[in-house]
């Protein structure tokens, strides 16, 4: 049983938006690291996450937007998340991604508040 | 996959696989819905779902590699016990692996965090654990 998801890539003047679908598990967080990680050596320092058509995320999974949390901070970049479930945002607080990464509503809050 | 449905228990059994614990999680996800859980109370049964059968993958050491979860619905709870049969542990062998990595930010671990997930989505939290296996025990109360 294979699990489908997909990334969509918005490079935008300054910034860059990477939109998940599917479950965040183990191999959808590693293609979206392989992803973050292209466009930091581009120069892209300040990315947003859409996690609005990712239903579920496993620990696993946000083991790895950690690693991407952490290729920001040595560039001096910044990560902010959107589109996540109550479910979702209760979890990163818990795991303390909220402290080290902005947490938004929507796309638009994700960009105004880089 | 072996499923036994009585009139208010499911037993399923998954093979350790990729993304099996979604087949787990999918079953309590419509348990849950069918007894009216919210959505995010159905998210939260999943997403202890997921992270149990997970830990059970990566940590039993079970030679079968299967895991075993059984889901009882009562009035106004879901709770599920998830084994393995797998070589055990106890909460210092947990405490100790999550104290021996290295971070960047102690505080943002990035490994170790699946039964704290569970503990704290759900209203109830055991673990029974011996040499022959483990059963991760939780249940989920629904919201008045």
């Amino acid at each position: 049983m294979a699990n489908k998801f997909d990334i969509q890539i918005r490079a935008e003047q300054g910034y860059a938006i990477l939109e998940t679908a599917g479950y965040l598990n183990d191999a959808l967080g590693e293609q979206l690291s392989r992803e973050a990680q292209k466009l930091i050596e581009k120069g892209y320092t300040q990315l947003v996450i859409n996690l609005d058509k990712t239903a579920l995320i496993n620990s696993i999974g946000i083991s790895i937007l950690i690693e991407i949390i952490e290729a920001l901070e040595e560039r001096s970049g910044t990560l902010n998340f959107c589109g996540l479930s109550a479910t979702q945002e209760r979890t990163f607080r818990m795991m303390a991604i909220a402290k080290y990464a902005g947490i938004f509503p929507d796309e638009k809050a994700a960009i105004a508040n880089f | 996959m072996e499923n036994i449905v009585l009139k208010d228990q499911v037993c399923l059994t998954i093979p350790m696989d990729r993304d099996m614990e979604l087949v787990a999680a999918k079953t309590g996800s419509v348990l849950a819905e069918l007894n009216h859980f919210n959505e995010e109370q159905t998210e939260e049964i999943q997403l202890a779902i997921i992270e149990t059968c997970i830990n059970a993958f990566e940590h039993s050491q079970s030679e079968d590699r299967t895991v075993i979860i059984k889901y009882i619905v009562k009035a106004d709870e879901l709770e599920c016990k998830i084994t393995d049969h797998g070589v055990g542990f106890t909460p210092e062998d947990q405490h100790n692996s999550i104290s021996k990595r290295q971070e960047i930010h102690s505080e943002m671990r990035k490994r170790g965090w699946g039964l704290e997930i569970t503990k704290t989505l759900m209203d109830e939290f055991d673990i029974e654990s011996s040499e022959n296996g483990t059963t991760v025990s939780f249940i989920k109360r629904m919201a008045s």
